[in-house]
């Protein structure tokens, strides 16, 4: 019996790969996961967000402020969209998240400018997320030096030299300092949540069917409604600790302002939190033993996680990356959690954010109720 | 049970041409069952025959492809919610939660039920059951036989009218089986109607009517005496020491359907009695063997039974 017995090896072997192969899942989490990721890190992932939707308050009409909106454009970072009418209308685009950034052009801007009085071009950019932006604002010094080179000829030539014809005024907005965690740290909770949320109904449920209760259960006089409701209830209690965890911790340890409103928070929480148990439960219809729903949980998190925006800025992304990640009840939680905490976001800036989610949330909870039946067949 | 049928109650079970597939397996072909009330039905069948999916047929879990009739006098196909309300279904594994105490587990069943009073009928349960001092425990840590306990006291709990039993007893030592069925007498008595599934002939002997069912079809029901008489099984028991040699050579005798030892006894059965005899015939003179006539025993039956089934699932 001592020593290694090649035969004995080759049986266990053979017998691994017999089980590798029979069970469909974790051989397609093989294949998958390696491709998911070459596609999402290799494809979908990129550090230097360009054509950053960019919004203009042009209060000077001249050749000049067109100049100087044009090399904006033409750098590939912004990406100028319509013209905006006033201050208000800036905001408001910012505080959404239409827009990352919002440049005004001051009224008497080509006066000044031709005085040689160095007129104030203000830059603000939504610095809620520092990494989508830094770039783009270290390629604005450079544009507002040489944009308006080719215009100033003839007297105006001597505007050229040092120090810059026009004084660049950059404003990060909701988080002046760029410090990344404001960003991270209000973004853990809707990963955190996605992550125990979807897991802990998938494996409840599958639990129920592995140990064979799921059969008594339906024997008894019950609703799938009721015990598809029953069983996430208790779930939304723990998310909610979960988030006090994470606030807490946002303010006490870390900083993090907390401009908005906790109760609206609250509020959104209820419907991210239901739309996450309700891909939980759906996976947890699909899948045979807990090991699946487990898988299942990890194929929908990895996309969450990198598509969402939470690890790498959502403009970044190509557009079949963008779509997919709209879909994702992340995406929207992440801005408006950002948008709450970092931007005193009220009801109306979230609400075009919230539509989707509960869209998800219904979709989701539509196909549960409908893969999980009263009767076994 | 004479006043009973003088009134004759519509019975609690009236099921006909039940069938069910799964995929393209007939799991369950053409059944029909007919319980009165109080009594004790038998199921009886191989591993595989469908006994599970009639059961889950009679109490709404499952839809029948086909086929129609009543549980309780309500319809199968359609009242199912209802049915499940009067029902009481004990699954084949043990199924209550094992990270639950015994009174949490009857609570939780109670309130399933919407019961009014729950303390007083979950305390009834475990004290009918002797569970009351266990109360405690968590149903994961029970042994074989007082899970057992524990399943039929939830399964009774909200006073049902029908008790279906999948194999109740499976894996379940004989002192304890045999307690439980005098439980299940005791409830029968009181007015249940109990339909059973077991693989075990002397529990089979404990029913009042029994039905027996091999690759989904329904192959013979009635009284035992009756089930066995109806055969037409006829059966020679040869007495004495060392049979072995004898049993392998009556296998395959003409005549000789089935050759079993059971110690010191050799049963040998056929559907002639006549070519038996000749069959047995080289054995009958020896003095050190004894050659009876005798009835078939249920398992002789029953073996007979499902050698002669198709299956269907070859």
């Amino acid at each position: 019996m001592g020593g290694l017995s090649f035969s004995r090896l080759l049986a266990v072997m053979v017998k691994e790969l017999i089980q590798m192969r029979r069970d469909r899942l974790t051989f397609a989490m093989m294949v998958g996961v390696p491709i998911l990721q070459l596609i999402l890190f290799g494809f979908a992932i990129n550090a230097d967000p360009k054509r950053l939707p960019t919004a203009v308050l042009t209060a000077d009409v001249s050749p000049f402020a067109r100049s100087l909106v044009a090399a904006l454009g033409n750098s590939g970072y912004f990406d100028i969209g319509r013209a905006v009418s006033g201050e208000a209308e800036l905001d408001r685009l910012l505080a959404t998240g239409q827009v990352q950034f919002a440049i005004t052009i001051p009224a008497g801007f080509s006066r000044d400018l031709q005085r040689g009085e160095r007129p104030v071009l203000l830059v603000e950019a939504d610095a809620t997320d520092p990494a989508a932006t830094s770039n783009a604002l270290s390629a604005l010094s450079v544009i507002a030096r040489q944009a308006l080179d080719p215009d100033l000829v003839g007297p105006l030539a001597a505007l050229r030299s040092t120090p810059d014809p026009i004084e660049l005024r950059v404003h990060r907005r909701y988080n002046p300092e760029g410090i990344t965690q404001y960003n991270v740290v209000p973004g853990l909770m809707g990963v955190v949540l996605t992550m125990t949320m979807v897991m802990m109904t998938a494996l409840a449920v599958t639990r129920e069917r592995e140990r064979g209760t799921m059969e008594n259960l339906l024997a008894m006089p019950v609703r799938p409604f009721e015990v598809m409701l029953g069983k996430i209830v208790p779930f939304i209690g723990v998310g909610y600790v979960q988030v006090l965890l994470i606030v807490g911790a946002a303010r006490l340890l870390f900083g993090v302002p907390i401009v908005g409103s906790l109760l609206l928070l609250s509020a959104v929480l209820v419907v991210f939190i239901a739309a996450n148990l309700a891909v939980g439960f759906t996976f947890s219809t699909l899948a045979k033993n807990q090991l699946q729903a487990m898988q299942m949980s990890f194929f929908f998190f990895l996309p969450s996680m990198l598509l969402s925006g939470f690890m790498f800025p959502f403009r970044g992304m190509p557009g079949w990356a963008q779509a997919v990640g709209e879909i994702l009840p992340l995406t929207h939680f992440l801005r408006i959690v950002r948008g709450i905490l970092l931007k005193g976001n009220g009801f109306a800036d979230i609400v075009g954010e919230l539509a989707p989610l509960l869209a998800f949330l219904l979709v989701v909870t539509v196909v549960a109720l409908k893969r999980y039946r009263q009767t076994l067949d | 049970m004479t006043a009973a049928a003088l009134a004759t109650p519509p019975p609690v079970i009236d099921v006909r041409g039940l069938v069910k597939r799964f995929g393209d397996k007939l799991v369950v072909n053409d059944v029909s069952i007919r319980v009165a009330a109080g009594t004790i039905y038998g199921f009886l069948g191989p591993n595989g025959s469908g006994k599970t999916t009639t059961i889950r047929l009679l109490c709404g879990l499952l839809t029948p492809d086909s086929g129609e009739g009543t549980c309780l006098g309500l319809d199968i196909r359609t009242q199912s919610a209802a049915i499940k309300r009067q029902v009481g279904y004990m699954t084949q594994k043990f199924s209550f939660w094992e990270d639950l105490s015994i009174a949490e587990n009857l609570d939780f069943v109670a309130r399933m039920y919407g019961l009014s009073d729950r303390r007083r009928r979950v305390d009834g349960a475990l004290e009918r059951l002797g569970l009351a001092n266990r109360r405690r425990q968590l149903a994961g840590e029970l042994s074989g036989g007082w899970k057992q306990r524990l399943a039929l006291a939830a399964c009774i709990l909200h006073e049902p009218k029908l008790l279906l039993l999948d194999e109740p007893t499976a894996g379940v030592d004989p002192k304890a089986r045999r307690e439980f069925w005098d439980e299940i007498h005791r409830l029968a008595a009181d007015g249940l109607t109990v339909l059973v599934s077991t693989h075990y002939m002397d529990e089979a002997e404990r029913c009042h009517e029994i039905a027996y069912i091999a690759y989904g079809t329904l192959m013979t029901h009635g009284p035992v005496e009756r089930v066995i008489a109806e055969s037409g099984l006829r059966t020679r028991v040869v007495a004495g020491a060392d049979l072995g040699p004898v049993a392998t050579a009556l296998t395959g005798q003409p005549g000789v359907e089935m050759v079993a030892v059971f110690g010191s006894r050799l049963h040998v059965s056929g559907m002639n009695g006549a070519a038996l005899d000749a069959a047995l015939k080289p054995w009958a003179g020896r003095t050190d063997l004894r050659v009876t006539a005798a009835d078939p025993t249920l398992e002789d039956v029953f073996i007979h039974l499902m050698n002669r089934s198709t299956d269907n699932f070859q």
